[in-house]
């Protein structure tokens, strides 16, 4: 009983409960199944909070740590061990609090399978929540690969027309990753005796020559999952296939788990390769951003625009990891969150046009202000908050990002630092493109071939404004007052900088 | 003769002579109710796992080191009874539908697990060679029982001819090897090895019974016959026999190799390598173009084959090898439970004509039959090795303990292959779930029975772990 009450315990199998629920709804009460999943994960939320409450942000180290013994037999030492830090706490309450609301947006996008649909997603969130609060290698690897299979399945089953294809490369490509990750963490386990973290950690005796070898296989699993480029193939095809809900954790979530993946165990495990590596985890990380950018203006569909913009924002964010300085540290996991909630809003606002024209294409829109003005102006802030606008949280994030890697003496050349401004420059033009053929300028043929259909595009309903409203509270905080955010994490960022031997 | 001697061999002589009143019996049977020897048949297993069970921690040997009683074969003997129980449950609705019920259908499997648990006993090889053919020629009369279906017969016929052949070079290993050191007894051969200093007669003899087992377990290259035969005989038997038989195989070259030839280790070892690396390699790549579940199954079947040979690279290093045997022996758990799960499924969708066995055929399982789709895809990802089944965890142990041996390449071929492996696994998983389809499946109590458990079985035992794995250490302790 003790064990089910740890407070990280029931955060993260909180939503099997769920599960078990809506195994005895029947199939065909959708409402029933859609309001209990919102009830879980509006619960499981509170959880997050109630632990945020008991969190001391003052405190570098983990806490509320639930910590058993699991397999601890012939030669085995594995443990149950939960723990949360200033590194983990933001992206555990983005989680909690980006479920529900994907929840929300599939009231009516989803019709058909209901029950696998919520099924899926609370197994995700489970997974999601594992990742972020294991500090066992061993517990971490089992959340990590759990994840891939419900979003297999939200892609797979809810998807569009090439919804197979996006699953298993999705499947496939991530596994490629996972399956080197997993011989470092038995070398690991083999070499420290243990596959606790924090203990692997305190040891720090890897020889540098295998260091090396130990930091590609993590970098493997988790550069495909952030994506890096040139790793980013799958992104596109999962993003444009996946339904919305799968879209915004696929965005919002999972991509983090692989910059959480750098931070939580490359950077302290691996200290003295990461820092030789930090130079080449830059330029790869600037490619990145110009490249995104440069691909995101070619995009015809507006969801792969918005695809190919999440590679170019977490160049940023890998870049300023491998700052490794406290600004490039703090703007970095900042910016994670930030990246969840703008890119996140902006896959709902498409989902919910899509809802009503099942189309993406850009062209076809246009004019869509004076339609709908409610929609329009609240893409024009999500807009503005991804390509950093000062006053919105992107600001702040790339801001502090860029600060951290001009002054950074692990990259080394405040080159990178300078072409990576440029990303925030054309981060604006194919976000304002996008906008000014949407929303502005002359109808689309898309209102007429609406009308067609009998029926006038719609603005938002209330259903749709609670679902983003939540997301624009945000982005105007962090916009303009991100010092609690920062506060939340920064002891826990000063520590992970003091262990980084930084010439 | 002693009581110490009888007592080594107790769970065997129940089984056997069960097996042979069962026999009797069921000549009074009738014919319609067949299913009474089935239960019967299921029955005597039980008792003998009881017996079995009973025996954990008990070590003797008996009959002038004939045969052993240690940790090892009383976890073998345990695994391949339940094996054996659930061959029972596998067949009992299956042969019905197919019209192929007959009472020796038990017999013949339950003398076939008789020859499996004494493959785990035998120190010496003129015992470990009476096991093999004891378990073999029930085998072949099985697969072949769906006579006069052709295929059914191609398969035994087939089974036996390769089957006999390889047996030949057993036998012609048991010789040179008797010729180099002047005994068939495994600890007498450990004393004359390790004394004489040109081991080549010794070398080839041993790699000659290395070719036999490696036929029974299917490893490559001496895995020809092993689609054809899984395709062909009754899928009831071939859910036995892919487990029982490849159990039975890993634990003789276990004990054979282990504990007669530490003095040889070093080219073993090289042979070994090369088989394990070859067997994963083509059994999953193989099973990519595969469209017919039957034959994918048998593929992946020979790749795991090619897994647990993993286990055997290191022997020779006496600073791993309990650790990589223990991991063999868990792998072979967690294979064989997931294996009869995954035949369950493939039986529960075999219709009375043998049509739905393509694996178009599963297309819309999940909307019509949940509980079946989501208990196949728990298979499906234990035998790719995913979270949270046992598959992950066995592979996991595995992984370890060849990475511990040094064999870091070994390591990487195989998850290299088991992302290949995803590749096609994943093909029912699309089928099943993604893509529409009118399946038509056979309930069967028994058969639903096994599943669920099987299932349960795969996701809970993963979990916790913690006494499987102290088991399958205890077991390997003394066997060195």
């Amino acid at each position: 009983m003790e064990f089910l009450l740890q407070p990280l315990t029931l955060l993260t199998f909180f939503p099997l409960l769920g599960i078990l629920i809506l195994l005895f709804i029947p199939s065909d009460n959708k409402n029933a199944l859609r309001w209990t999943t919102l009830g879980v994960t509006l619960v499981t939320f509170g959880i997050s909070i109630w632990v945020l409450t008991m969190f001391n942000a003052s405190n570098p180290s983990l806490q509320l740590v639930a910590k058993y013994d699991w397999i601890t037999v012939a030669g085995w030492n594995i443990q149950y061990h939960l723990g949360l830090d200033g590194l983990s706490i933001l992206l555990v309450l983005l989680t909690a609090f980006l479920t529900p609301i994907s929840i929300l947006s599939t009231w009516t996008a989803v019709e058909e399978r209901v029950k696998d649909f919520m099924i899926f997603f609370l197994l995700l969130e489970v997974g999601m929540l594992g990742v972020f609060l294991a500090q066992d290698l061993f517990l971490f690897y089992i959340f990590w690969e759990f994840t891939l299979v419900p979003m297999y399945f939200l892609i797979g089953i809810f998807g569009g027309p090439r919804r197979i294809y996006a699953a298993v490369k999705f499947f496939l490509y991530t596994m490629a990753g996972s399956i080197l990750m997993l011989l470092a963490i038995l070398w690991l386990g083999i070499y420290g005796q243990t596959f606790s973290v924090p203990e692997l950690i305190a040891q720090h005796n890897i020889p540098t020559n295998i260091q090396w070898w130990l930091f590609l296989a993590f970098t493997a699993a988790f550069a495909i999952k952030v994506p890096m480029w040139p790793l980013h193939s799958w992104l596109p095809d999962a993003h444009v296939e996946a339904p919305t809900a799968g879209s915004v954790i696929l965005a919002g979530v999972l991509l983090k788990m692989g910059t959480y993946g750098f931070l939580r165990f490359n950077l302290p495990l691996f200290p003295e390769a990461a820092v030789k590596a930090a130079p080449w985890i830059a330029l790869f990380a600037t490619i990145g951003i110009i490249y995104g950018a440069a691909v995101s203006y070619a995009q015809a569909d507006v969801k792969k625009l918005v695809a190919y913009s999440s590679v170019s924002h977490l160049g940023f964010v890998m870049l300023g990891l491998f700052a490794m300085n406290k600004e490039g540290i703090a703007g970095a996991i900042l910016q994670m969150i930030n990246h969840g909630l703008s890119t996140g809003a902006l896959f709902l606002l498409v989902g919910m046009i899509y809802e009503q024209t099942h189309t993406r294409e850009i062209k076809v829109y246009g004019g869509l202000w004076k339609i709908t003005p409610i929609f329009g102006s609240i893409m024009l802030i999500v807009s503005l908050s991804s390509m950093g606008l000062p006053g919105l949280n992107g600001f702040v994030g790339e801001f502090t990002i860029l600060l951290g890697a001009f002054g950074s003496q692990a990259i080394g050349n405040a080159w990178y630092a300078a072409i990576s401004a440029l990303g925030v420059i054309m981060a604006a033009v194919y976000i304002l493109y996008m906008f000014q053929k949407m929303f502005l300028g002359p109808e689309g043929s898309i209102v007429a071939e609406v009308k067609k259909h009998g029926h006038a595009l719609r603005d938002l309903n209330a259903r749709e404004l609670i679902t983003i409203i939540p997301l624009l509270i945000f982005i105007f905080w962090i916009g303009l007052y991100p010092k609690p955010f920062f506060a939340l994490m920064a002891p826990a960022v000063e520590n992970l900088v003091k262990m980084l031997p930084i010439p | 003769m002693t009581q110490l001697d009888f007592s080594t061999i107790l769970p065997y002589t129940i089984l056997t002579a069960w097996a042979c009143v069962l026999l009797l019996v069921d000549l009074f049977i009738p014919k319609d109710r067949k299913g009474i020897t089935a239960l019967l048949a299921a029955l005597g297993l039980a008792i003998t796992l009881g017996f079995t069970l009973a025996q954990v921690g008990l070590e003797q040997t008996g009959f002038n080191n004939m045969v052993v009683l240690d940790g090892f074969s009383t976890f073998v003997n345990a695994l391949l009874l339940v094996s054996g129980l659930l061959g029972v449950a596998l067949a009992y609705g299956y042969v019905k539908r197919v019209g192929i019920e007959r009472g020796e259908y038990y017999t013949l499997l339950l003398f076939s697990v008789t020859g499996m648990m004494l493959m785990a006993q035998a120190t010496d090889l003129i015992m470990v060679f009476l096991a093999l053919e004891l378990l073999s020629i029930p085998l072949y009369v099985l697969a072949a029982f769906a006579h006069p279906k052709l295929e059914s017969e191609e398969a035994g016929m087939k089974y036996f001819l390769l089957g006999a052949f390889s047996t030949g070079f057993v036998v012609y290993g048991i010789a040179l090897i008797f010729g180099a050191t002047g005994s068939t007894s495994l600890v007498d051969i450990v004393a004359a090895a390790s004394s004489s200093s040109s081991n080549l007669l010794l070398t080839i003899g041993a790699a000659l019974l290395l070719i036999g087992f490696g036929f029974k377990v299917a490893a490559v290259p001496f895995h020809m016959w092993t689609p054809d035969v899984y395709q062909g005989a009754p899928t009831s038997v071939t859910a036995f026999m892919s487990s029982g038989a490849k159990i039975a195989g890993f634990a003789a070259l276990l004990r054979v190799f282990a504990s007669a030839f530490p003095s040889i280790a070093t080219d073993m070892t090289d042979i070994l390598w090369v088989l394990s690396a070859l067997t994963m390699i083509v059994g999953n790549v193989i099973a990519i173009s595969q469209t017919d579940i039957k034959r994918m199954l048998a593929y992946s079947s020979i790749a795991h084959a090619g897994y647990i040979l993993m286990a055997f690279v290191p022997y020779g290093n006496p600073d791993v090898r309990n650790v990589s045997v223990a991991a063999g022996l868990f792998y072979l758990v967690s294979y064989a439970i997931t294996n009869f799960g995954a035949w369950a499924v493939v039986i529960s969708l075999e219709t009375k004509a043998g049509k739905g066995l393509t694996l178009d055929d599963y297309s819309g399982l999940a909307k019509k039959h949940p509980a079946l789709a989501a208990a196949m895809t728990v298979f499906i990802l234990s035998l790719i090795g995913f979270p949270p089944t046992l598959g992950m965890v066995g592979k996991f142990y595995l992984f370890r303990a060849v990475l511990a041996g040094g064999f870091t390449w070994l390591a990487i071929i195989g998850v290299v292959t088991s992302l290949i492996s995803a590749f096609y696994y994943l093909r029912v998983v699309v089928n099943m779930y993604m893509r529409e389809g009118d399946p038509t499946t056979e309930r069967e109590t028994w058969l639903d029975l096994s599943t669920g458990a099987t299932a349960l079985l795969t996701i809970a035992l993963s979990l916790v772990p913690g006494f499987l794995f102290a088991w399958a250490s205890a077991a390997v302790l003394k066997l060195f």
